[in-house]
């Protein structure tokens, strides 16, 4: 079942398209990655999921209904560009934002009392905003996202500014609140923390959606046939190479062990791969290399671009 | 609740819980009051010190003509004596010698010699002794010569001192006793509040809305509820601070006013102005000044200018913050607002400058013009109200306001709109015009 859907999506800022024809769909329960290079367009197909613009030409769905501006209390949204009033003291300030996302004072003040505790944040109540340190700051902008217990989160660059133990923190309170029922949009240019967290994935690309789908099939789709084979030195690799044709990457000996990437250049299986090797080696270990999506990203995102040239 | 009014508690809340408006709420009746009344009150406390001054009369004019006041006391002694004096001028028992030659009727010129210099009230008031003396023996001359009966009479009765009192005839044909001078003042008072209300809390919401565009809060904001209740609650926010900050002026200035007699509870002060009113009434044959000003001014027709104050209070402000706004959306700095600001203030500080000229003739051509402009309709008609003004007048200058508004808020919610999300971009005046055709 799918929470959110845009189709068809086309939006113009005077003299350029922001936004060309592109498509998405969210399942329900699941992160969806949001990804492309800067200026591509994701920040206004985000704004435009957050009702702060709309939309010249497409259709927006919510819940398989049609997208109304009474959806925008079920979204909590991270921006990129992160802030808070300055001068105002943190508790206030939170209780302010969760009643803009139509909570009552009551219900605010539970949910606060809950995510205080569990950040162990508790002092911090009654302090400026100014008085706390960015990563801080951080803290209490992701607890005012999440205070109004929304159906679709929307995060965007979340992780920037965090150190890695407040990163790490920050991910498994994400996936936490998947488990618990949420949605979650996710943009970042940050492309480990995407293999981490993503189930689903889109990329745009000068205004195109130019890729999406599930992350392991993209990942299997853009495998290149790279192999990873260790072996015991002595053996006669070379040999075996040349009489498979394989496009040999990488050679490297290591103690006793070598160790052989290569590129396998007929379309024969695995397995029959694998037979070739053991009749003419002693393997150690075997494994096909799948692209990491930050691979996989700067690939698509070349060819898109050349296309276009 | 609507989110509207959520935004309008706190834009209310924390600037008047802050300590500056807190501080210049309190303190500004109380400097007001010290300035106006301090003086008055130090200038009240007479120099009380008893003085003698040693007098030579060389003329014989002034032998025993010359009387003591309350505290300086004058001491004629020979022309031997006051040689001596002079040589042992200091620490002498005399405050100061005054030397009157002998022919100060022709030359009208004295001395007065002091170890230190004279103060002004004792130069005054000796020379003002020795004039009255010499004016009188003058006048006393061309009287014998003349040698017309009761002459000194006569010319007393020549002198004439008009009172011309003022009235304004209602429809029904009663005339209300009235004062130019009163109305001049409560219509300068009133303008000129608008005026400074509509440019310090204007530039308030101008802070405020760039303050949420460089910190970035807004897109927060705005993923909550839609940019024109933002502004609203903002604008109706600051606006309320505002009544809230003249409210509390006119409350503490008001038991100010009626507490520093009795504080300062000086018998004198009372007494100075039972003085004065004495002083005016044998002046003026009336009974009572006092009871006259007050009943001029409440026949100023208050509720008609309480009303309209409020009005135009409310509508400048509305008219302007929302501009200013804009402004704010528009900029990414402090720096940058200078350019747009001043396109936008230009009218305000014309109507201010007009504000004088206005008041003194309150049905000219460019007091109509003005008053009827939106942009400077709010300080200009204020200031006309308290002369009387024609019906139809008000309604045309407050019909066009209200329009203005309208107008005004719907340009000033095009362009925050576009503005307050379009961060790190220097804009000019073509490209802002431009976001007001910009579709949703």
């Amino acid at each position: 079942m799918e929470l959110f859907k845009a189709t068809d999506v086309i939006k113009d800022y005077a003299g350029h398209r922001a936004l060309d024809r592109v498509s998405i769909s969210v399942k329900e329960q699941s992160v969806f990655g949001l990804l492309g290079p800067n200026g591509a367009g994701k920040t206004t197909l985000i704004r435009i999921i957050n009702q702060i613009t709309a939309p010249d030409e497409g259709e927006l769905f919510f819940m398989g209904r049609r997208f109304s501006s009474g959806d925008i209390a079920s979204i909590g949204y991270l921006p990129e560009e992160r802030g808070l009033y300055k001068k105002m003291k943190v508790g206030e300030q939170a209780i302010y934002l969760a009643r803009l996302k139509g909570l009552s004072k009551q219900d605010a003040l539970k949910n606060l009392k809950y995510w205080f505790e569990k950040f162990e944040i508790q002092p911090w109540w009654n302090k400026k905003v100014e008085e706390l340190s960015k990563g801080m700051q951080q803290k209490v902008q992701f607890i005012i996202t999440v205070i109004h217990q929304p159906k679709l989160l929307i995060f965007d660059e979340p992780f920037s500014g965090f150190d890695p133990i407040n990163t790490n923190l920050m991910k498994s309170e994400i996936l936490r609140l998947r488990n618990d029922g949420a949605t979650i949009i996710f943009s970042t240019h940050n492309m480990a923390s995407v293999e981490e967290i993503c189930d689903h994935i889109a990329l745009i690309n000068q205004s195109k959606k130019v890729l999406d789908g599930n992350i392991h099939d993209i990942k299997e789709q853009y495998k290149t046939g790279i192999f990873e084979i260790e072996t015991l030195v002595g053996a006669n690799t070379e040999e075996v190479f040349q009489n498979h044709r394989f496009n040999l990457l990488e050679l490297e000996t290591r103690g006793i062990r070598k160790r052989i990437k290569f590129q396998r250049t007929n379309g024969e299986s695995n397995n029959e791969l694998l037979h070739k090797l053991t009749a003419n080696l002693e393997l150690c270990s075997f494994r096909e290399v799948i692209p990491d999506m930050n691979e996989v990203f700067i690939q698509v995102v070349n060819q898109a671009n050349q296309k276009v040239k | 609740m609507n989110k509207s009014i959520i935004i309008l508690q706190r834009e209310y809340l924390t600037r008047v819980r802050k300590k500056s408006f807190v501080i210049l709420t309190l303190l500004v009746p109380f400097l007001f009051a010290a300035f106006t009344v301090l003086p008055a009150w130090l200038a009240m406390q007479d120099d009380e010190e008893q003085r003698t001054i040693a007098v030579c009369d060389e003329s014989g004019l002034f032998t025993g003509k010359l009387e003591n006041t309350e505290f300086t006391s004058f001491h004629f002694v020979p022309s031997q004596e006051f040689a001596n004096l002079k040589s042992n001028i200091t620490g002498g028992p005399f405050y100061a010698l005054l030397f009157i030659p002998s022919d100060i009727m022709t030359t009208s010129t004295a001395e007065m010699l002091a170890d230190r210099q004279v103060t002004m009230d004792i130069k005054n008031m000796v020379s003002g002794k020795l004039e009255k003396i010499i004016e009188a023996v003058k006048k006393k001359q061309i009287i014998d010569q003349a040698g017309i009966p009761d002459l000194e009479a006569k010319l007393a009765a020549t002198r004439t001192n008009i009172r011309l009192s003022t009235a304004k005839v209602n429809e029904k044909g009663d005339s209300v006793k009235s004062s130019t001078e009163i109305a001049m003042a409560a219509g300068y008072v009133a303008g000129f509040i608008i005026y400074m209300f509509v440019f310090i809390y204007g530039a308030m919401v101008m802070r405020g809305v760039m303050e949420e565009k460089t910190s970035r809060i807004v897109e927060v904001i705005i993923s909550s509820v839609k940019p024109m209740q933002l502004m609203f609650g903002k604008i109706v926010g600051i606006g309320l601070v505002g009544l809230t900050q003249l409210l509390f002026w006119v409350i503490i200035l008001t038991i100010l006013i009626t507490a520093i007699p009795a504080f300062l509870g000086s018998e004198e002060m009372m007494q100075q102005s039972q003085n004065m009113i004495a002083a005016q009434a044998a002046a003026g044959g009336e009974d009572n000044a006092v009871l006259k000003g007050i009943e001029m001014v409440s026949n100023l027709n208050l509720p008609l200018i309480l009303g309209t104050f409020l009005f135009y209070f409310l509508g400048g402000f509305l008219l302007y913050s929302s501009l200013m706004g804009a402004v704010g959306a528009a900029v990414n700095s402090e720096e940058e607002t200078q350019q747009f600001m001043m396109p936008v203030t230009i009218p305000l500080i014309f109507s201010i400058i007009i504000l004088f000229p206005i008041i003194r003739n309150p049905e000219g051509p460019l007091a109509f013009w003005a008053s009827v402009v939106p942009f400077t309709s709010p300080v200009i008609m204020m200031a006309r109200i308290p002369f009387g003004v024609p019906a139809w007048e008000l309604i045309l200058s407050m019909v066009v306001l209200v329009l203005s508004i309208w107008g005004t808020i719907w340009v000033a919610g095009r362009i925050y709109r576009t503005g307050i999300l379009l961060y790190g971009k220097k804009v000019n005046l073509k490209e802002i015009l431009k976001w007001i055709t910009y579709k949703n």
